[in-house]
């Protein structure tokens, strides 16, 4: 009996882990870091990087990531005199300059980019974790071992997901329709009587952001928007966990490595019983 | 130490028996490790190993975490974030502390529902149970307090929450909640000593951990029968029991291999998977995250706390009786203690003569009910407080108090046992067959 109820609680502790439903429309884009053994895709990385410094740094920080890390194993991987230089495009303030008073001064490697305040953009350097795109199956979220967590399908579905407003819609309601975004403003003309949306998303005040063929890629990727999306997702997830591949490498170690002790340990633990345990 | 009877060390050397004669220690030590251990015990026995490493590796975690964490309003979630990212190994010592608090509960639920099921509570293992849930109490406090020390979304508003419960408290709570957080809202001073009482609650709990093995070292480990070992005699002993060592730490850290597999392959894999997206971002005091969830091993008694609202009779009957004093929130603050309170009656609730529920055949049904209610609960207490949940959660939460203060009472009186084997080695033998293949002592009869 104990058995059965130990196997009901795992699925219960699963299912109780689901987000509340999501009223939004995430698409579930194939990203090369997904699963046990998926990885980040350098070149893509590299490419994301682009779309972040020529439309998004605009007005988003990323105060959290140092220019240091795009030299990072596992991360873009830029070579150091590419680090180097394009720091310098950044302009942070140091407070030891002008006898403590304080200046800006062109950026090092060393150095955070710089956090932007003011423009009310939020920074993006841990958006792809602070978001679930979904939950599934069933709520319980365990296909997030395949899939993760949905905070870069989030972000390439955002980027994608500015449409037509529906016709019920007032013309001068505040900000874009976006399918993907649920915690925006709805107006009350397209909600049913019992107050649930009749349309996914709502709308958001930053304006659409990519059209496609926004920015040149150096490897001739297509830069079509779905691309653009797609790859800045996938350098914002990298600027979330930068450290995921030597996470995931260490946890197949472990994994490995347990359950090789754990065959040692019932063979020692059959035989040191066996005299005991004489059943035919 | 025990009380069965079994083999002291006897120290051979001048040296040993000098120290021995100065300080105990590897007497201690001997005794600990060849206790005299029921050979029946089931891979539900297997638990409190696991408990014991999870603390080992929470402290050993924490201990290296707080060499780079700050606790600072303005500099908390940063520091966390540093861990993440430029600490050597930060990532992976970060994220064995944060899955390692949901082992944590994990294990000590299934060991908890182990001693409701095998009777482990009833005498005389009272005090082990109390002691038990001492360090239940002392797990839940220190889980709250170590989530704030992020300072996310989650940890901010949760907090506030949280301590809102103590402002409920009739006359004092405004006080009191003033007291616990050091200032009139979440701030600096919770955090600080929020930090401290993190830091510091895991050693009371490993002080409380040995006097709970020291308990049931005393009156022996219970086993799947509830039937004591025999004590006439050190032979007789023997017939039921095996030495913790090799047999018992063997089997439990096969045990505790598996479960570190599983475990590590959340950590590496999916290290977020029973965290909270919102924890990622920065706590702000402005904007309050849609639903405000605990932890997933709170829930159970989180959804008994949101059970009692205004419009349920019994609330509003102790309100009427109260004059007032009592209203909805705080009753449900009562409920929810008293949920744990109740768990720890169990001992003098429990009427049976009968210890196993193997041998309680009404009583297994009972329990069984008793765990689909926890799960029913804790599915109940991650949905937003509105219909249907709330009923769940008030069927659930009444199921609860039920089964522990009219259930547990009543079966002992009306349930006809079965009858337990007469010795541990019976029950043994009849599952492996007697060791020198002859008939069992007392299975003839």
């Amino acid at each position: 009996m104990f058995r059965k109820l130990t196997l009901a609680a795992v699925l219960a502790v699963s299912a109780t882990t689901a987000a509340a439903e999501s009223e939004a429309h995430i698409e579930d884009f194939d990203f090369s870091f997904e699963g046990p053994f998926g990885s980040y895709d350098q070149n893509q990385l590299q490419r994301g990087l682009k779309v972040f410094t020529e439309v998004c740094s605009a007005c988003h920080g990323l105060e959290l990531v140092a220019f240091r890390n795009l030299h990072d194993e596992g991360g873009p991987a830029l070579p150091e005199d590419q680090v180097r230089a394009y720091a310098e495009g950044f302009e942070v303030f140091d407070k030891a300059l002008d006898d403590g008073e304080g200046d800006y001064r062109a950026a090092t490697p060393a150095d955070k980019f710089p956090s932007i305040t003011g423009t009310g953009a939020p920074d993006l350097s841990l958006m792809a974790k602070a978001r679930a795109g979904f939950h599934g199956p069933y709520g319980t979220g365990l296909n997030q071992l395949f899939k993760g967590m949905g905070g870069p399908e989030y972000i390439a579905s955002l980027m994608t997901g500015y449409e037509e407003p529906p016709e019920c819609a007032p013309e001068d309601f505040d900000g874009q329709y976006n399918v993907a975004f649920a915690a925006g403003g709805y107006p009350d003309e397209c909600k049913y009587e019992n107050g649930d949306h009749k349309y996914p998303g709502s709308w958001i005040a930053m304006g659409q952001p990519l059209w496609g063929e926004d920015v040149d890629f150096d490897d001739g990727h297509s830069n079509d928007l779905r691309n653009e999306a797609e790859d800045v997702a996938a350098f914002l997830m990298w600027t979330a966990e930068p450290k995921m591949m030597a996470r995931k490498q260490a946890g197949l170690t472990g994994v490995i490595f347990l359950l090789i002790l754990s065959v040692l340990l019932y063979l020692t633990n059959k035989r040191l019983w066996a005299p005991h345990k004489n059943k035919d | 130490m025990s009380g069965i009877p079994h083999d002291h060390y006897e120290p051979k050397s001048n040296f040993a028996k000098g120290v021995e004669s100065r300080l105990p220690i590897i007497g201690l030590l001997y005794t600990t490790l060849t206790a005299p251990t029921p050979k029946n015990l089931n891979w539900m026995w297997i638990w409190g190993i696991v408990l014991t490493f999870t603390l080992g590796l929470q402290i050993v975690t924490g201990i290296v975490l707080v060499m780079h964490y700050t606790p600072h309003v303005d500099m908390a979630f940063a520091s966390v974030e540093h861990i993440m990212r430029d600490v050597n190994g930060g990532h992976m010592i970060r994220y064995f502390h944060m899955n390692g608090a949901s082992l944590f509960f994990f294990a000590v639920y299934i060991h908890m529902f182990r001693g409701l099921y095998y009777g482990s509570y009833k005498a005389p293992r009272e005090i082990t149970w109390i002691i038990g849930m001492l360090i239940y109490i002392m797990m839940m406090g220190a889980g709250f307090m170590g989530y704030v020390l992020p300072w996310g979304q989650m940890s901010f508003h949760g907090t506030a929450v949280i301590t809102g419960l103590f402002g409920a408290i009739p006359f004092i709570g405004e006080s009191l909640q003033t007291w616990l957080l050091g200032a009139g809202a979440v701030g600096q001073p919770a955090l600080n000593r929020f930090f401290s009482l993190h830091y510091l609650l895991p050693f009371i709990i490993a002080g409380l951990v040995i006097v709970h093995i020291w308990a049931f070292h005393s009156t022996g480990n219970n086993n799947p029968t509830g039937v004591e070992v025999r004590r006439g005699s050190k032979e007789e002993a023997a017939k039921d029991t095996l030495p913790f060592w090799p047999y018992f730490v063997i089997k439990d850290l096969f045990a505790l291999a598996i479960i570190l597999a599983i475990f590590m392959a959340v950590v590496g894999f999916m290290p977020n998977y029973l965290g909270h997206p919102d924890n990622y971002i920065p706590a702000n005091a402005l904007v309050t995250p849609t639903h405000i969830v605990p932890e997933w091993y709170y829930l159970p008694f989180y959804a008994i706390l949101r059970a009692f609202t205004a419009d349920v009779w019994a609330v509003q009957l102790v309100s009427f009786l109260s004059f007032g004093i009592i209203d909805a929130k705080f009753f449900g603050v009562l409920a929810m203690f008293g949920a744990i309170f109740v768990m720890a009656l169990a001992p003098w609730l429990d009427t049976s003569s009968v210890r196993s529920g193997r041998f309680r055949p009404m009583f297994k049904w009972w329990f069984a009910l008793l765990v689909v209610d926890f799960i029913v609960l804790m599915w109940a207490g991650s949905r937003p407080a509105e219909f249907p949940y709330d009923w769940i959660s008030l069927i659930g939460a009444t199921y609860w108090f039920a089964y522990f203060l009219i259930i547990l009472p009543i079966l002992g009186v009306i349930e006809k046992p079965l009858t337990p084997p007469a010795t541990i080695e019976d029950d043994f033998n009849a599952h492996y067959g007697p060791k020198d293949g002859g008939s069992a002592t007392s299975s003839a009869e």
